[in-house]
């Protein structure tokens, strides 16, 4: 066959949805897109065959949890912003202010949520409403701290000159694992704290 | 960038960037898909042999009514060793060590995508097998059988650490069996050598791509169930505990939403082998590649939607059971599509008789005695008959043994060649098939019987004179005989690397890229990258399908450090030149400290087990962190 021409060969890393990097993370995804599949498919296992009331103590409030999606929701919009400066006009600078806030909301969303455990009145071994609320929360916590850290790593490496114009990956891989983790919080949120109040 | 093979320095250079450190360190440092592949393929053949050690000890105790080997409690944890040992430990293991050895030479590049995270999915099988192990040979081994159901398993009615170390060593097991099938997909679609489009890849890659996939959506259900089984135990959650309103029946069903995905991920590969190999006796193609590959596709998404049949007497509402039912019948039909494939295969080629070829045509008896005994079960009035009798572990051994053993079986005796260089002798190789084929069938055919005159499964013993004395000695004799015929592979293996005829690269005149290269093959695979043009790169001047030709000699050669060629996802098209990672010990590093982990959880060390998340933590950082770019080399 004839030689393939070097600038293929040598422009690997430019487009980050080519890379296989970026591949695994996708994988990464659809596998815990599964888990949390199965964690709300045994909340509504368990709810659909409970005596009402469901939930025991009444829908939960959504005083602290409405904001604190904003605030989620706001966290994917910064990364958003940070991965396109990057890709389309080569800007670090721009791109590490994005990665920054978002590690900010990202922080307040935690306090706000741990918060939100501290109140509640009851615990995973209350009843099996506390086991699932605790549980998939839990989970959903430890997938943002992942992310979070996942993060800060990014913005080190932006700083470090490991990540940059010429080095997307990094970049485009942790910022949809945090879209992924706010997508699932948005199912979680709606499951817990607004399906109960339709019925 | 092109290179044409015969070039010594080339190979030199090669050599000295694939090439792993001499030693004990540059043992365990290794990313080298090729040793990666054979340390899973003896790891996974070890706990084969363990296993059927169990098996066999229980086959004394049942040989004879009122047999008092064996008490009731050690029974009980032999039956779930053998259990979770055969299914988790070698079935799917082995088969990710034939594919972890072969996928990189089937596809025409070097390693597979992240060589790290191979080395890792290694270690954690190993460790988290140990981790396991070390239960039961302290006593404390899983004893309520391996799919574990609540309520025996609440901590009210299994109050010891038997149960907890199931739960957390399935866990931790579960973490290699993801990033395994992470790694097999992302090196399907960016690793395969130019030309090689999905329709030309094997028929095994299809099989692990395919388990691979079903993994990925499964393996979180039984991981999950697992974790939740571990916090009702320690920490007092209610999730089964039905008078808090908790589901036993959820345990149930998640554990077969993973369970019933897994026999197709623990089967698929096996006849992926199967369809490479067979056709390479019968002189000819396989016939109808197409269909058998969406065959095998169809299968695991049919087999998404029947996990209800291992649960049909449990009180399911009439549609479900008639809606599962369906589902379950109606796997018979890509399945169908392969055996008449096989079939076809056999009769409009030229069979040459080798062991590979009987243990290939065994097995498709094997699958079809099985295939039968699972379409009568799937029927639900029958089920309802059988369900927790013999008959169900006739069904499951005629499926595991017929469409997982008895492939790996052959396809050690196909690959032997290619791995060690040497031919594994034939006259040994044909005693070991009969006498195995032979023993199965005398252990497992019987079983049918025993099943349909009602004895129930997982008793210790069993009273004389209610007719299933002579059923169960037949069939105790028949695994001794197994056992005989397995040992006779294993001295056959022993034998052969010492003293077997050298192969050279391409002994059985097979036409795919594994043996366009030297046996063993080189660390590096392949010289220069090959180009395909269909899919019988070595057999196309035969065929001359199309006017093209593959070519195994030139090429891009990539020799500026480890590089492999990236490829697009469908065509194969060539997209860029990778940077692979170099060896190193932080698969194993990080692997040993999930290790501390999982141990500390168990032994409720909680500062310890957070110290271990923190180090795999850190740990992952220091994998995932990108050189600096003055350390990179010229582009």
């Amino acid at each position: 066959m004839s030689a393939i021409p070097a600038e293929i060969l040598a422009g690997a890393e430019r487009k980050p949805h080519r890379t296989s990097g970026w591949w695994g993370m996708i994988a990464t995804i659809a596998t815990e897109a599964a888990l949390f599949a199965y964690l709300l498919f045994s909340y509504g296992y368990i709810a659909a065959q409970a005596p009402p009331p469901w939930p025991p103590v009444g829908a939960p409030e959504l005083k602290l949890a409405l904001p604190n999606t904003l605030v989620l929701l706001a966290s994917s919009v910064t990364v958003w912003w940070a991965e396109r400066r990057l890709s389309r006009r080569g800007d670090l600078r721009g791109c590490r202010r994005g990665f920054l806030a978002t590690l900010a909301f990202g922080a307040v969303f935690i306090a706000v949520q741990l918060l939100e455990w501290h109140k509640k009145s009851f615990t995973p071994a209350s009843h099996v409403y506390g086991s699932l609320y605790f549980t998939i929360t839990g989970f959903h916590m430890a997938h943002v701290v992942a992310g979070w850290v996942m993060l800060a790593a990014v913005a080190w490496w932006l700083a470090s000159g490991r990540a940059g114009p010429a080095r997307p990956v990094p970049v485009a891989v942790s910022a949809v694992y945090w879209h992924f983790v706010d997508a699932v919080w948005l199912a979680v949120f709606t499951t817990f704290y607004l399906l109960p109040r339709l019925g | 960038m092109v290179a044409v093979v015969g070039s010594n320095e080339l190979g030199r250079r090669l050599d000295a960037q694939w090439e792993r450190p001499r030693g004990l360190v540059g043992w365990l440092a290794t990313v080298d898909h090729k040793e990666i592949g054979i340390r899973y393929l003896v790891t996974a053949f070890s706990f084969l042999v363990i296993g059927g050690v169990e098996a066999l000890i229980m086959r004394l105790q049942l040989a004879r009514p009122n047999a008092a080997l064996l008490d009731p409690a050690e029974y009980n944890q032999l039956f779930t060793m053998h259990g979770v040992t055969m299914i988790f430990l070698y079935a799917l293991p082995i088969l990710s060590g034939f594919s972890n050895y072969l996928w990189p030479l089937l596809l025409g590049t070097r390693d597979m995508a992240f060589p790290r995270l191979n080395a890792f999915s290694y270690w954690v099988f190993l460790l988290s097998g140990i981790f396991i192990y070390v239960g039961f040979v302290t006593g404390h081994g899983p004893d309520a059988g391996w799919f574990n159901y609540v309520p025996y398993t609440s901590r009210a009615y299994d109050p010891g650490p038997n149960i907890d170390i199931y739960a957390l060593g399935m866990v931790f097991f579960g973490i290699s069996t993801t990033v395994g099938a992470v790694n097999f997909i992302v090196s399907l679609f960016k690793t395969r050598a130019p030309g090689m489009s999905v329709n030309r890849v094997p028929i095994m890659v299809w099989g692990t791509l395919t388990a691979s996939f079903g993994n990925l959506a499964a393996v979180p259900a039984v991981s999950l169930a697992f974790l939740m089984l571990w916090l009702d135990r320690q920490f007092g959650t209610h999730f089964f505990d039905v008078e808090q309103n908790g589901r036993p029946l959820l345990w149930q069903h998640l554990f077969w939403m993973f369970g019933h995905p897994w026999v197709y991920a623990i089967v698929l590969p096996a006849m992926g082998i199967v369809s490479d190999a067979l056709p390479v006796f019968c002189r000819r193609p396989l016939v109808g590649y197409t269909a058998v590959a969406l065959s095998t596709v169809a299968t695991i998404v049919l087999g998404f939607g029947v996990w209800l049949h291992h649960m049909f007497a449990t009180g399911i509402p009439p549609l479900g059971l008639s809606f599962f039912s369906a589902a379950s019948m109606a796997i018979v039909i890509p399945s169908a599509v392969a055996v008449f494939a096989w079939i076809a295969t056999i009769w409009t080629g030229r069979p040459v008789r080798a062991t590979p070829f009987l243990y290939f045509a065994g097995f498709v008896f094997l699958f079809v005695v099985g295939g039968v005994s699972g379409f009568m079960t799937a029927a639900v009035p029958l089920d309802w008959q059988l369900t927790d009798t013999y008959f169900v572990v006739a069904h499951i051994h005629y499926v595991l043994l017929g469409i997982n053993v008895f492939p790996v079986l052959g396809g050690i005796h196909f690959w032997f060649p290619k791995m060690t260089g040497r031919l594994m002798s034939e006259r040994l190789g044909r005693w070991s098939f009969w006498i195995t084929f032979t023993g199965f069938n005398v252990a497992f055919l019987p079983m049918h019987l025993t099943g349909l005159l009602g004895m129930p499964r997982r008793i210790y013993t069993y009273p004389a004179g209610v007719g299933w004395d002579g059923l169960n000695m037949l069939t105790s004799i028949g695994a001794f005989v197994v056992a005989l015929g397995v040992l006779l592979v294993v001295v056959n293996v022993i034998r052969s690397l010492k003293s077997g005829a050298i192969a050279g690269p391409n002994p059985w005149d097979a036409p795919t890229l594994e043996w366009a290269t030297s046996s063993p093959p080189p660390p590096y695979n392949f010289l220069v990258i090959p180009t395909v043009a269909s899919r019988h790169p070595l057999w196309e001047n035969r065929l001359d399908e199309t006017g093209e030709r593959s070519s195994t000699r030139v090429g891009p050669a990539l020799d500026h450090g480890r590089e492999i060629l990236r490829t697009t996802p469908l065509d194969a098209e060539p997209d860029g030149s990778v940077h692979m990672p170099e060896d190193s010990l932080l698969p194993l590093v990080t692997a040993l400290v999930m290790l501390a982990g999982f141990a500390a959880l168990l032994a409720h060390h909680w500062w310890l087990a957070l110290a271990a998340a923190i180090g795999t933590a850190i740990c992952t950082l220091v994998w995932l962190t990108p050189a600096r770019p003055a350390t990179l080399g010229a582009p």
